[in-house]
């Protein structure tokens, strides 16, 4: 008998592709799309879902059809709904800007998703991530960037734990996208050249700050004022969900040199603005951190190089434990604007030692 | 081996009916035609209705075919509302199939007024005849066995009442027929739902019974087929695997739902001695519920995880109805009964039919429990946080 894997599948063509990779390896697929998003009410909307559609649920039942393994579709809303968009709300509402997809990975598909596979006796958990897993000849796995460094998505997977690990398998880690497509399009995917997604699965038209209002509902941020570093008035805001630290465009504000949100006020209200020279920060103190595999103890040190956004250089710093899930990140040169909510994942080369989210700049 | 335990949704083709639908002659001819072939297509598709109406003690003249059981719902309920324009009430129930209560949907968006009996906590409708009825009600449409508890209604009480206010009184016997004896005399209805697949006949075929006079409007308009209640050349292959299936059926109901009624309770009652907490949902009483069908809540799963393990283990059974994406939604079935969210969500349906073995019973039995025993370890079901999302 060979090893069950239960394959994540969205219906666009990596999932697929990572499902026809272990297949022809000779696993036991069994495919399984989630259905995480709620049903938008507007069917026009609906069709343009990026991804839990309909249509790309069709998309995944084809490929399943096609390369003959069982493929299900599960209904996962509510735990989407309470963990993840639930998150996604509160944390605007905090002043932060999060990561829904980090978050999603964390407690959906390493979490809820890994029930599953017990429930159905399979021995591994797969995705069409573009990372890669490595195992040491002592046994103790590493994440690793992916070979397509454009496609890396270790960003993301940071939460991953030495269990989670050992029992996952990233078909696509060691491929272009290029190689994907090629060899989806051998297998006659219909999916092949299937656009990439690139808004939040849940917010298909991307105005987050209109889902974060009808959301939240009556706790919806109110209106609020613009201030500078001296607390001086400049001007007023429709309420701090629709500003991310470190943006400069929509603030409707005119001044002699470009304004930057440099702070979130949850409390009063206030967005703090100010030049871009005042957005540097120094490092960052991280929450809720997560190291891969480390005998790191509270006041150790080292350099890494941290990601503090998806699409953002790695950046040279040195990371200092202050607790056993606490950390502060300092920057080696000049630190960008950082933004509180989001990921900063600790990096040493291609190798990903841990993660945590942004609690404040330094 | 698999084991197919859900002939609720569709039971497999009888060998003779499919060896008769695949011996039909090429030149099988259109039944409407007035040449040699069209009369002998004519000559099939009669013989086929007859059977059929000999199954449900009716007139062969009084069966229309259609595409099945739903298409037969939907002429019982737009055909009726369309032919009685000064009565603009109909009376249904609560945990009626889909293709009943989306054609109730439609017709209450143009104004008529739809009156949901409410169920007790087996199924069966509690409200009486009297207290839904008057004068402006067009209409009554119940199932007479539920496809998901298997519940049997008590509708011949109904009938006279639903004369004496002048209503039509339409039964959707999909679920029933084949598995109970089922007959228009008896029930005293105006019309009838029936559906082939059920019984081992093909999908794709059914019929509705329309006693003389019943005031119906045609809802597929064309030619004169089927009195002009449905237009369109039938499918003769199906009617005529359709007859075969009720044909056997009416020579073998006894003796076929006595077997499955055994087999029903020895899973049953494997099931309760294996999985502690396991619950029934539906009337325990043989003659309250059909024969074959077994709805269950299981303690500490989420029904869609225990069925899609169950399938990659080789047992088919299913869940409350499949949603347009293809995942399951609780049973509205087991909500009206007053079920919990979570209850309704941990339930499956296992329905047996003419195919099943004692052998496939009592593998069936142990596999349930053994995959049971691990997606309650794997995954434990969350009643507080289920309950939570639904609200």
């Amino acid at each position: 008998m060979s090893a069950r894997v239960l394959v994540a599948m969205s219906g666009g063509v990596d999932s697929s592709v990572a499902a026809a990779l272990l297949r022809e390896r000779g696993y036991d697929v069994v495919g399984i799309a989630m259905r995480l998003a709620p049903e938008l009410a507007n069917p026009v909307a609906r069709r343009r879902t990026t991804c839990c559609s309909y249509d790309d649920f069709e998309d995944a039942r084809r490929v399943a059809e096609r390369l003959d393994f069982p493929f299900y579709v599960v209904d996962m809303r509510a735990d989407f709904a309470r963990r993840v968009i639930g998150n996604f709300v509160d944390e605007y509402l905090a002043g932060r800007t999060p990561n829904p997809c980090v978050r999603c990975n964390l407690e959906i598909k390493f979490d809820r998703l890994w029930e599953r596979a017990r429930a159905i006796d399979a021995a591994f958990v797969a995705t069409g991530h573009y990372a890669r897993i490595v195992r040491s000849a002592e046994g103790r796995f590493s994440l690793m960037r992916a070979r397509d460094l454009a496609k890396d998505q270790s960003y993301f997977l940071f939460t991953l734990g030495q269990a989670e690990l050992a029992r996952t398998l990233f078909p696509l880690g060691t491929m272009t996208k290029r190689e994907v497509r090629d060899h989806a399009r051998r297998l006659g995917l219909r999916n092949a050249d299937k656009p990439e997604s690139q808004e939040i699965c849940f917010v298909p038209d991307g105005d987050y700050a209109r889902f974060v209002e009808q959301t939240a509902g009556p706790t919806a941020p109110r209106p609020g004022c613009v201030v500078d570093d001296a607390g001086r008035v400049l001007g007023v805001h429709r309420g701090i969900h629709r500003y991310t630290v470190g943006q400069r465009r929509g603030l409707g504000i005119a001044a002699d040199a470009p304004l930057y949100v440099r702070e979130l006020r949850p409390a009063s209200a206030e967005v703090v603005v100010g030049r871009r020279e005042a957005l540097a920060a120094r490092g960052l103190v991280a929450a809720d951190v997560r190291l891969i595999s480390s005998g790191m103890m509270a006041g150790d040190s080292i350099p890494i190089e941290a990601k503090i956004r998806y699409r953002h250089p790695a950046l040279d710093a040195t990371l200092t434990m202050t607790a056993a899930d606490r950390a502060e990140v300092r920057f080696n040169g000049a630190g960008p604007a950082v933004s509180p909510g989001q990921a900063c994942v600790f990096y040493r080369q291609d190798e990903v030692l841990g993660g945590g989210f942004i609690e404040r700049a330094l | 081996m698999r084991i197919y335990l859900d002939h609720n949704a569709s039971s497999p083709l009888r060998p003779e009916v499919r060896d008769a639908v695949a011996g039909m002659p090429e030149s099988a001819g259109n039944p409407a035609s007035i040449h040699h072939s069209g009369r002998q297509a004519r000559r099939a598709l009669e013989e086929a209705r007859e059977r059929v109406a000999q199954l449900i003690d009716a007139d062969p003249r009084r069966i229309v075919f259609t595409s099945g059981g739903t298409e037969s719902n939907n002429l019982a309920i737009f055909g009726t509302a369309a032919a009685n324009p000064g009565r603009r009430k109909i009376v249904s129930s609560s945990i009626e199939h889909s293709s009943i209560i989306e054609p109730l949907n439609a017709l209450k968006e143009r104004g008529f007024e739809i009156v949901m009996a409410p169920v007790d906590c087996d199924g069966r409708i509690i409200a009486g005849a009297a207290e839904m009825l008057d004068n402006r009600t067009a209409l009554v449409t119940l199932g007479l066995a539920n496809a998901e508890t298997g519940t049997i209604q008590e509708l011949a009480p109904l009938a006279a009442a639903i004369r004496n206010c002048g209503a039509i009184f339409h039964v959707d016997a999909a679920q029933a027929l084949g598995r109970i004896p089922v007959s228009v005399e008896a029930l005293g209805c105006d019309l009838m739902t029936l559906s082939a697949h059920k019984l081992g006949g093909p999908a794709g075929v059914g019929a509705l019974y329309v006693r003389d006079m019943a005031p119906i409007a045609p809802t597929i308009l064309g030619g004169p087929q089927e009195h002009g209640l449905r237009a369109g050349t039938q499918n003769l292959a199906g009617a005529i695997g359709f007859g075969l299936a009720a044909g056997t059926i009416e020579k073998k109901l006894d003796f076929e739902s006595a077997k499955i009624a055994d087999l029903s309770d020895r899973l049953l009652t494997l099931l309760l001695d294996a999985v502690p907490g396991l619950k029934l949902n539906g009337p325990r009483a043989a003659d309250r519920r059909l024969p074959n069908t077994l709805s269950l809540t299981f303690p500490k799963v989420l029904g869609e995880s225990l069925m899609l393990a169950l399938d990659l283990e080789g047992v088919e059974v299913s869940m409350g109805s499949a949603c347009a994406a293809g995942s399951v939604e609780p049973s509205h079935v087991l909500l009206a009964m007053g079920r919990t969210e979570a209850e309704a969500r941990s339930s499956l349906r296992i329905s047996l039919g003419w195919s099943t073995t004692a052998d496939e019973i009592d593998r069936a039995a142990a596999i349930i429990a053994r995959v049971w025993r691990r997606v309650a370890h794997a995954e434990p079901a969350r009643d507080a946080e289920i309950a939570e999302a639904s609200r």
